[in-house]
């Protein structure tokens, strides 16, 4: 009885359906959800080609030697009465790692301790007192701090340690500033994400508040902390503007903080302007470009590392 | 029957308890004595929960809290605020109702207690490592892997671990906050089989959803409801012939 009854009722409800999926916007938000992530990629693709393919072209087509290139601090790259223009790049790569090296040395204690302090210490107002500090620090352009950093620190730094002013150690410290807020939101937000039950767990042992900071939480923490710091050292490696407008520029390896330097990023935005497309002195710059786009997959690289051992989800 | 001039370990005297303006705990007066289980059953929101994490003092720090009245553990009162937590959480250990294990080894985990108050000699800690892991049953279990990751554990495992963090410091109470509600039943089982075992050793005070469960491991049993203390008795008494309407409501499954 009943079973005879429903049945007409499901069918037409299931061709009612069927009619229905036809108009159904379904399909057609899936094609353009998919071209969206296409065209992603495509770009993507293309940029790796594009840049392998030029970077590359000083060592195939121009015949300079990768060797020279990556070990000599010779950058000579028009060339003047006494010789060959040499392209070696190595002060630049030295300066690239060490500027953010030296830039993650000082923000990675003070972003994690930030992020202790907000989510340990005082999480009730420290939240709301630094997250829209640290929104305002990510929002500011990184030309305006090149230019603080050359209007207020290279004078200080030139009257406090002499020299010029211009140098690795104003460099470093413009972009310690310009990735403490990455640092300090990812270090918190790691913190956020641990158990809680931790906190309780440790105290309920007898445990100190800096007991379990420093001993359960900062560990539990650790993989995550790690990726906050490697994030703020990719964006130091690739950051130009600010760092251009304070380092100085000079294309030796600098022997101490206070000497001008140069970094990958720089000598690229420095030069790219006056140099003909397709000769070698364009080509090197490419070449400088494949060396940032292989150090960004090295980053990435470190950060799906990881993140893959992050104790907690 | 059971002697009831048997030694007190909490004299808790007329507790207040208020987190903002919700009065959580009225006018408990709560005698827990030694070496005994003392289940502590009630529905949801009875405070059973909040009155247990007031015998180590750990929801001293809940914003807006305000806690009134006398908690005597061994004579001392404890909520006042010179008391040292540290010392006093050493003697009332604490077990959630999520196993929380450190994300550090096995053997670190139950190190971790007599390390932070001041064992550092590697021959006692092996030595308390071992007798608190095999207090909980689970030394045959790891022994082999004391230094394999604790998360690694299964749940039930991971829960008995955290007991045996707890006894790491030598305490004389444990403080279980609904320990086997996370559990399958035989792990549930294996955390009760656990506790009788205890109970030679340690006063014991648990929570429990699990009205058979406070059956089967308890001495006492104190009824909660809104915040009031109903009833605190032998636990057949409570459970054959309550005294309070109310209770026998609830053990028969009338509300709740």
């Amino acid at each position: 009885m009943k079973s005879e009854h429903s049945m007409p009722t499901v069918t037409s409800a299931s061709t009612r359906l069927i009619k229905k999926q036809k108009h159904n916007p379904e399909r057609k938000g899936r094609y353009i959800v998919t071209t969206c992530a296409l065209l992603i990629i495509i770009a993507t693709a293309a940029i790796m080609i594009f840049l392998t393919q030029k970077g590359l072209q000083s060592f195939i087509g121009n015949g300079l030697s990768p060797l020279e290139f990556l070990t000599s601090a010779n950058w000579h790259p028009i060339s003047s009465g006494n010789g060959e223009p040499s392209y070696g790049a190595l002060s630049f790569i030295f300066g690239s790692f060490a500027v953010t090296i030296l830039a993650a040395i000082i923000a990675a204690p003070l972003g994690i301790g930030a992020a202790i302090f907000m989510t340990e210490i005082a999480p009730s107002w420290g939240k709301k007192v630094f997250q829209p500090i640290i929104e305002l620090l990510v929002g500011i352009p990184s030309v305006v701090y090149g230019f603080i950093g050359l209007s207020v620190l290279v004078p200080f730094l030139r009257s406090s340690f002499g020299g010029l002013g211009f140098g690795l150690l104003a460099g470093m410290i413009v972009l310690a500033i310009m990735i403490l807020p990455t640092v300090t939101s990812i270090a918190t937000d790691t913190l956020h994400s641990l158990p809680k039950g931790l906190r309780d767990a440790s105290a309920a042992i007898g445990a100190t508040r800096w007991q379990t900071i420093s001993r359960i939480l900062i560990p539990a923490a650790m993989p995550g902390l790690l990726t906050a710091v490697v994030l703020g050292m990719a964006r130091a490696f690739g950051e130009a503007l600010a760092v251009q407008m304070v380092i100085g520029n000079a294309t030796s390896i600098p022997n101490s903080l206070t000497e001008p330097a140069a970094t990958l990023t720089t000598i690229i935005t420095l030069n790219m302007g006056h140099t003909t497309f397709g000769s070698l002195e364009n080509n090197v710059l490419w070449s400088l470009a494949l060396i940032l786009l292989l150090m960004s997959l090295l980053f990435i690289i470190l950060i799906r590392f990881l993140s893959s051992r992050r104790k907690y989800e | 029957m059971i002697a009831t001039q048997e030694k007190e370990v909490f004299d808790i005297r007329e507790l207040n308890l208020w987190y903002d303006t919700n009065h959580a705990l009225k006018d408990i007066d709560f005698p827990i004595h030694e070496k005994e289980v003392t289940a502590i059953i009630g529905p949801s929101g009875c405070g059973k929960s909040t009155f247990i994490k007031t015998l180590n003092v750990m929801n001293r720090t809940v914003p807006g809290v305000r806690i009134q009245g006398e908690i005597n553990y061994r004579g001392k009162n404890i909520l006042r605020p010179k008391t040292d937590l540290v010392e006093l959480r050493k003697q009332v250990g604490m077990v959630f109702q999520q196993a929380t294990p450190f994300p550090k080894s096995i053997y670190e985990n139950v190190a971790y207690g007599p390390k932070i108050h001041g064992v550092h000699k590697k021959s006692k800690l092996n030595e308390i490592v071992e007798n608190s892991l095999k207090g909980v049953a689970l030394w045959e279990e790891v022994k082999d892997r004391l230094h394999a990751p604790a998360l690694g554990l299964s749940g039930g495992q991971q829960q008995r671990l955290c007991i045996a963090r707890a006894l790491a410091t030598e305490p004389d109470t444990i403080l279980m906050d609904e320990p086997t509600s996370a559990l399958d039943p035989i792990s549930t089982m294996k955390i009760e089989e656990l506790i009788l075992e205890l109970k030679q050793k340690y006063t014991i005070v648990i929570v429990t959803h699990n009205m058979q469960q406070a059956a089967r491991v308890s001495d006492k049993t104190a009824f909660f409801l809104m915040g009031e203390l109903i009833e605190l008795d032998e636990t057949k008494m409570l459970f054959s012939n309550p005294s309070d309407q109310r209770t026998e409501d609830y053990i028969t499954g009338r509300f709740g």
